[in-house]
């Protein structure tokens, strides 16, 4: 029972990070229909903000998170701008390339500026306090992780529901074409989409940063392709799914890998059999509505 | 001879003046004789021809969106090399664990193996494909993503087949350009008879309506297997190859990082075409080798430094990637197949303007 305890807080705690990261993906997905393959270089660069931000500045660590997320906030603004804008009405794959393209550049400009050697993330030392209950033993950060997306997830939901620019949103990513021609400044949508999904990311980053204290430029690579899995998982463009998405995968990683440790060195594979399972059963994922062609 | 070059249409013409022009280089730099330096690129160059013609028979031809390339070269690269590596090598190199005593004592010809390794490769393409090609779109590249980690996750896993993250050295190497050149005109040739075949065409009409293929009576599913099959085939000779010219293969050399090469090839030449892929293939090979020398120290005007800038290439070529995908949204060559007509009819018109049609 310990056992299973412990397992459900380690994938409560990694899942909680792939729905945030899972989220941005999502969002950006439900309004341009383009997967953001720079995203998990969002979250590397909030990480690395962080850890520059604590060597340069006297700001206590929150108030360097902070800035930290709320620039990234804005590079994801300016990546969309430079990348993605100029081929609003380009053919998909080209948009596609130059996602890809973006993703190489802030990758390769990481190991030319940050260098490749693995920095050491300065961990805030509450953070690293060991809890130990029974035989369950878990971190703060373990903790923090999960209510931390919860409160950040009530916020967003907050915004999308009620606020004019959220209504925008949601008109953008049910029908493009017809919200457009309602006088919704597309622009500025996407741009604040580009914001949250960034700002999320960047706090992913950071709390990734926190849970696994080790910074290297290709570190958003693996978990930028799996949490892009996880939005497809729970359904691309719808919120809900995402998060759940998310923890499915978290969970599954942390399961399988607890119950079957020889299966370690396939952990990376896991997420893409999760994948390929759910859209062959139901194509759309697990909350995708399904859209018909029509002739 | 003219005349009959006349009488063909235009589509095959052009084709005929291609192969005629990628003979005539080949046989010419073969008897030039080139340092091993750039025969090595050429090598290289040819072997991305090979494979970004297997992609674009998916992507370009059939309209389909797949990032799998990757794993598909990487199999071919592990069967030609499984396949033609002698039992010492195999003895001395599998240093985790023995290889399977079957394998061991395999060790085939260059030609032979290239085939097996083809067909491996399709075999194993065709069992993905059943499964995947059902899926469409994004869902469809990001599943054969899936797939083409998959893979690396078995090689680096399989250490009795593989030797697995530690890779194989000693491939039996392969340089002859002539060769290289004689395998890619192959495909090239085989290409060019595919998408004028009634199947070609109507990979073509799937890609540029699927539902109206349907109601003509294209089998859409079964084309859609048979082409991803056939560019899996392909792409492990393209993997086979390349195993033989670097003799050394890992699986680190098969990251998504070559998928996106080869795609990159591919949008590049044109989407769907032949010959503005094979210049785009070799252009891009050889921008990508000619841009090493921003890894070394720069002693340039006020710029100096003294240690090269790791890394400083790829920011380069990112950049300049990402310039000519926003520029030229169509490709470098346009919506139009390249074409060596086309291009004299261009600088012709530039001479004197084209007559009013009366």
């Amino acid at each position: 029972m310990s056992f299973f305890i412990q397992h459900l807080i380690n994938g409560l705690s990694l899942g909680s990070l792939y729905a945030l990261i899972a989220i941005g993906y999502t969002m950006v997905y439900g309004i341009l229909r383009l997967i953001n393959f720079a995203h998990g270089d969002v979250f590397m660069l909030g990480a690395y903000l962080v850890f520059y931000g604590m060597i340069f500045t006297p700001f206590p660590w929150w108030a360097v998170m902070i800035l930290a997320a709320a620039l990234t906030g804005l590079f994801g603004i300016v990546l969309e701008r430079l990348a993605y804008a100029p081929l609003r009405n380009a053919p998909r794959i080209n948009v596609l390339i130059s996602a890809i393209g973006a993703s190489f550049l802030m990758e390769n400009l990481a190991i030319l500026i940050f260098g490749g050697r693995p920095r050491a993330f300065p961990v805030p030392a509450f953070m690293e306090h060991i809890v130990r209950i029974g035989r369950v033993s878990f971190s703060v950060v373990q903790v923090i992780i999960p209510v931390a997306t919860l409160l950040l997830l009530l916020g967003l939901t907050y915004i999308i529901r009620t606020t004019k620019t959220g209504m925008a949103m949601r008109a953008l990513s049910t029908d493009y074409e017809t919200a457009s021609l309602m006088g919704i400044n597309i622009n500025r949508v996407i741009s604040f989409t580009f914001f949250i999904g960034s700002v999320l990311a960047a706090v992913g980053g950071i709390l990734y940063g926190c849970r696994y204290p080790q910074l290297i430029p290709m570190m958003g690579v693996m978990p930028g392709i799996k949490c892009f899995i996880a939005a497809v998982v729970g359904g691309i463009g719808n919120l809900t799914g995402a998060v759940i998405g998310g923890l499915l995968l978290g969970f599954s990683e942390i399961m399988i890998v607890g119950l079957l440790p020889t299966l370690n060195d396939y952990r990376d594979g896991f997420a893409f059999v999760i994948l390929i399972l759910i859209l062959l059963f139901k194509p759309t994922g697990l909350f995708g509505s399904a859209t018909k062609e029509k002739v | 001879m003219m005349k009959r070059l006349k009488s063909l249409d235009q589509d095959l013409r052009k084709h005929f003046i291609g192969v005629i022009v990628f003979i005539l280089v080949a046989v010419i730099l073969q008897f030039v004789g080139l340092d091993s330096y750039i025969n090595r690129i050429l090598n290289l160059g040819l072997i991305y021809v090979v494979v970004s013609l297997s992609m674009n028979l998916v992507n370009g031809f059939t309209g389909m969106f797949s990032l799998g390339q990757a794993g598909f070269m990487a199999i071919g690269a592990y069967a030609m090399a499984v396949l033609t590596m002698s039992a010492d090598l195999k003895e001395k190199y599998y240093l985790i664990e023995p290889v399977f005593p079957i394998l061991k004592q395999i060790q085939l010809p260059y030609l032979p193996a290239l085939l097996i390794a083809g067909l491996i490769t399709a075999f194993i393409g065709f069992l993905i494909a059943l499964p995947v090609l059902r899926l469409t779109d994004d869902y469809l590249a990001i599943a054969t993503l899936g797939f083409a980690e998959i893979i690396l996750v078995f090689i680096r896993t399989q250490f009795r087949i593989t030797n697995g993250a530690l890779g194989l050295k000693g491939i039996p190497q392969h340089e002859n350009l002539l060769l290289t050149a004689a395998l890619t005109l192959v495909v090239i040739l085989f290409m060019i008879f595919l998408t004028r075949s009634s199947y070609g065409k109507a990979l073509i009409a799937i890609r540029d309506d699927e539902i109206a293929a349907q109601a003509i009576g294209i089998n859409i599913f079964r084309h859609k297997v048979v082409s991803f099959s056939i560019s899996s085939f392909l792409a492990g000779i393209g993997g086979g190859m390349l195993a033989a010219l670097v003799g050394t293969i890992s699986p680190v050399q098969f990251q998504f990082v070559l998928t996106f090469n080869v795609l990159l090839i591919v949008v590049l030449g044109g989407m769907g075409r032949i010959w503005g892929n094979v210049i785009a293939a070799i252009v891009v090979t050889g921008m990508l080798e000619y841009l090493r020398i921003l890894d070394e120290p720069i002693n340039f005007l006020f710029i100096k430094t003294d240690d090269g800038l790791p890394g400083l290439r790829m920011v380069v070529f990112s950049i300049l990637l990402m310039v000519v995908v926003l520029i030229y949204r169509q490709g470098l060559f346009g919506t139009t197949e390249f074409s060596w007509a086309g291009l004299a009819k261009r600088l012709r018109i530039k001479r004197k303007p084209k007559q009013e049609v009366q």
